[in-house]
């Protein structure tokens, strides 16, 4: 009992293959998109490499480069494969190849699906590498003459000023490391000397933070040291006022801005997959003329959903049986 | 004699139809360019329309908008006149209109060297309108509660960020107005004081400089205050150290990046320039080709075609006569009928005095 029939004739069968043909051709334009997305996640995964931990996470951009790829390839020869496939002699010519085409285009939408999934699940470990990557670059702030090291303040600098945001969580984190290098630092003055006493590790910490947290649109001028001291500066209660400082932390904007980047592919791809691959599917298996002229009947699968899939499983079975009875055979061989 | 006659059969004005109509085509999308590039030209400048004094420099984006359109319609029309132009039915209906379409080709051309030409010539005017803008930019920079100039910090922040330049002509620039609001002074300290005192009009000046001169790229963090006090900071002097700020002016910057936009679309305009002038005298012979083809027996037989049916200057004298007999002829009528009103038409044109008429009465 076929699955999903449908009556085609003649006249059916020229549209439903010229439909196909521009889903076909619509889905290479969207796999050129997917593989320019891919390109472009990759390039801004590695401007901002410096304020991450590890290269692990280019796996994405990778498989979203290799999928628009195939995607490509794959498509175009669909559109060839509808063009050809209301000529009857051409059609037998490439009815040899439908059935592995339509094994390849199935796989291929699981590979999207993974794709999608993966979208999703590699947020979390950019966040970790996020975290990682942000207290180390504060930490390394000051080491402007550490080989290495050298453009930690610029990279951060600039991180700071194009995402508005000031330290890992907000800005305090500024306060707990010394981000003043040694070599500007009088060490004979008292209150250096102060402050240097001042804590266990023998570090210069202040109540201040770099000049790349100041927000542009405040209206009065940035006030970057001294934070906590209400009675440096006037008019000014550290508790009340809205500082002119960013107040968000880099680590979440950062986030947001790679994970906005990671779900509007993962939304691009399964609108491809939903909308055009399964229909491209379901169509193309329903394209199947033995007699060019007369009505056929198209189906989406030759038997029913449940009896499919035994098949399938049994085929399986059989395969691995094939191997065991052989092995079954050669063994008496062997074993004496 | 013709200017550059040259004899056309049946297949070569057929092929010269084909190509000039494949010509309009090309010219048609570097029509299209043009438009673009003057769109783009014309938003940038309007993104910094705060830190500039006067939009005189507009009239390069707007002639290239216009120039742009223009010469999509006219390459356009000649595409339809070449597709027209080897069916005698139908060319003869262009005939009125090619006059006028060779005037509007040539218009595009020299409109196009204008604007290369201008926007090499603009250059001192632009640079004086972003001396005076950025110099009330930086004026206006602590007028953040003054209706219409409160987001000129902003402004002028982003700007010197964005360009990483300080100032009009360098940092000193900041040195020389207040721009701390009074909102944020405590007049009560003696240190403020002096400092209002110093100076004649009462201003804060301090030898400091907003957050954003700042060079991040600088090993050492920011020193924005005191910058000309060498014992302020430790290891710091004033006149040999590389200071960590940015050392360029805001005005050589934001000059700098609009020449060099303009330059770089110089070459592409150059050449568009020629495609609409070889569309041009490729349609002109293609017209005499025709016409010269139609007006024979044998329509499929040789023509010729010429770029001007007589020399330069016989052609010139022509069209000169031509001009003031129009002229002549709007000023005898009047001159006939009213001969009360003669005063108002006399003119000091010597060809009237060739004029067999006699002259009007004063």
């Amino acid at each position: 009992m076929p699955f999903l029939t449908v009556k085609f004739n003649l006249q059916k069968r020229v549209k439903l293959a010229q439909g196909l043909w521009l889903i076909y051709w619509l889905s290479v334009i969207l796999g050129i998109m997917i593989f320019s997305l891919g390109i472009f996640f990759k390039i801004e995964l590695r401007k901002r490499s410096e304020v991450m931990d590890n290269i692990e996470s280019h796996l994405v951009p990778n498989l979203l480069i290799l999928v628009g790829m195939l995607a490509c390839g794959l498509n175009a020869f669909g559109g060839k494969m509808c063009h050809d496939c209301l000529d009857p002699m051409k059609f037998s010519k490439m009815k040899s190849m439908l059935k592995p085409f339509m094994l390849l285009s199935c796989g291929f939408n699981i590979l999207l699906l993974l794709v999608v999934l993966l979208c999703f699940l590699m947020q979390f470990s950019i966040y970790l590498t996020l975290a990682e990557g942000l207290k180390n670059s504060i930490r390394f702030y000051k080491d402007t003459d550490t080989p290495g090291r050298c453009f930690m303040k610029r990279t951060l600098d600039m991180t700071q000023i194009e995402f508005r945001c000031c330290g890992n969580n907000n800005f305090r984190d500024w306060f707990e490391v010394q981000w003043i290098s040694n070599r500007y630092l009088d060490m004979n003055n008292d209150v250096v000397k102060d402050r240097v006493l001042s804590n266990v590790e023998g570090k210069y910490l202040m109540d201040s933070v770099p000049f790349s947290c100041c927000n542009p649109g405040s209206p009065r001028p940035c006030i970057q040291h001294h934070l906590t001291n209400n009675s440096v500066h006037y008019d000014y209660d550290h508790r009340t006022e809205e500082l002119n400082i960013w107040n968000r932390g880099c680590r979440e904007a950062v986030f947001s801005y790679y994970s906005s980047i990671m779900t509007s592919i993962g939304v691009l791809i399964s609108a491809d997959v939903a909308g055009l691959k399964y229909l491209s599917t379901t169509l193309e298996t329903m394209a199947d003329p033995e007699n060019p002229e007369c009505e056929s009947e198209g189906w989406l699968l030759e038997k029913g959903v449940k009896e499919t899939f035994t098949d399938m499983l049994a085929k399986l079975k059989t395969l691995g049986r094939g191997n065991q009875v052989q092995e079954g055979e050669n063994t008496p061989e062997v074993a004496t | 004699m013709a200017l550059l006659k040259m004899k056309f059969n049946q297949q070569r004005r057929v092929r010269l139809a084909q190509g000039l109509w494949l010509l309009s085509w090309l010219a048609l999308t570097c029509g299209a360019f043009v438009f673009c590039l003057g769109v783009y030209l014309k938003t940038e400048l309007l993104r910094r329309d705060e830190v500039m004094d006067n939009g005189e420099i507009h009239v390069v984006p707007n002639i290239l908008i216009m120039v742009g359109l223009a010469s999509i319609g006219t390459n356009w029309i000649a595409s339809r006149v070449c597709q027209d132009s080897l069916d005698t039915s139908r060319f003869p209906r262009w005939k009125v209109l090619l006059l006028a379409w060779f005037v509007v080709a040539a218009l595009v051309c020299c409109l196009l060297l204008t604007v290369v030409v201008l926007s090499y010539a603009l250059q001192g005017r632009l640079e004086e309108s972003l001396k005076v803008g950025l110099r009330n930019g930086i004026r206006f920079y602590k007028d953040t509660d003054v209706p219409g100039r409160c987001f000129q910090k902003e402004t002028i922040d982003h700007l010197q960020m964005e360009f990483r330049c300080c100032g009009n002509n360098n940092f000193k620039d900041w040195f020389e107005v207040q721009w701390v609001s009074n909102r944020y002074l405590d007049f009560t300290s003696q240190e403020v004081k002096d400092r209002i005192r110093s100076n004649v009009d009462n201003r804060y000046l301090l030898d400091g400089v907003p957050f954003s001169c700042c060079n991040p790229a600088s090993p050492r963090p920011c020193l924005q205050y005191h910058l000309t006090d060498s014992r302020a900071h430790y290891n710091y002097e004033y006149q040999s150290e590389e200071l960590n700020l940015y050392s360029r002016g805001c005005r050589q910057a934001l000059t700098d990046y609009y020449m060099g936009l303009m330059n770089s679309t110089g070459p592409g305009v150059l050449s568009v320039i020629l495609i609409q002038m070889s569309v041009l005298l490729s349609m002109r012979y293609l017209q005499t080709a025709v016409e010269g083809a139609m007006a024979l027996e044998d329509p499929e037989g040789e023509s010729e075609g010429y770029l001007l049916e007589k020399g330069v200057k016989e052609t010139y004298q022509d069209v000169r006569a031509k001009v003031l007999n129009v002229v002549k002829f709007g000023q005898v009528d009047p001159a006939e009928e009213a001969s009360g009103a003669a005063e108002g038409e006399k003119t000091t044109d010597t060809s009237t005095e060739k004029a067999a008429t006699p002259p009007p009465a004063s």
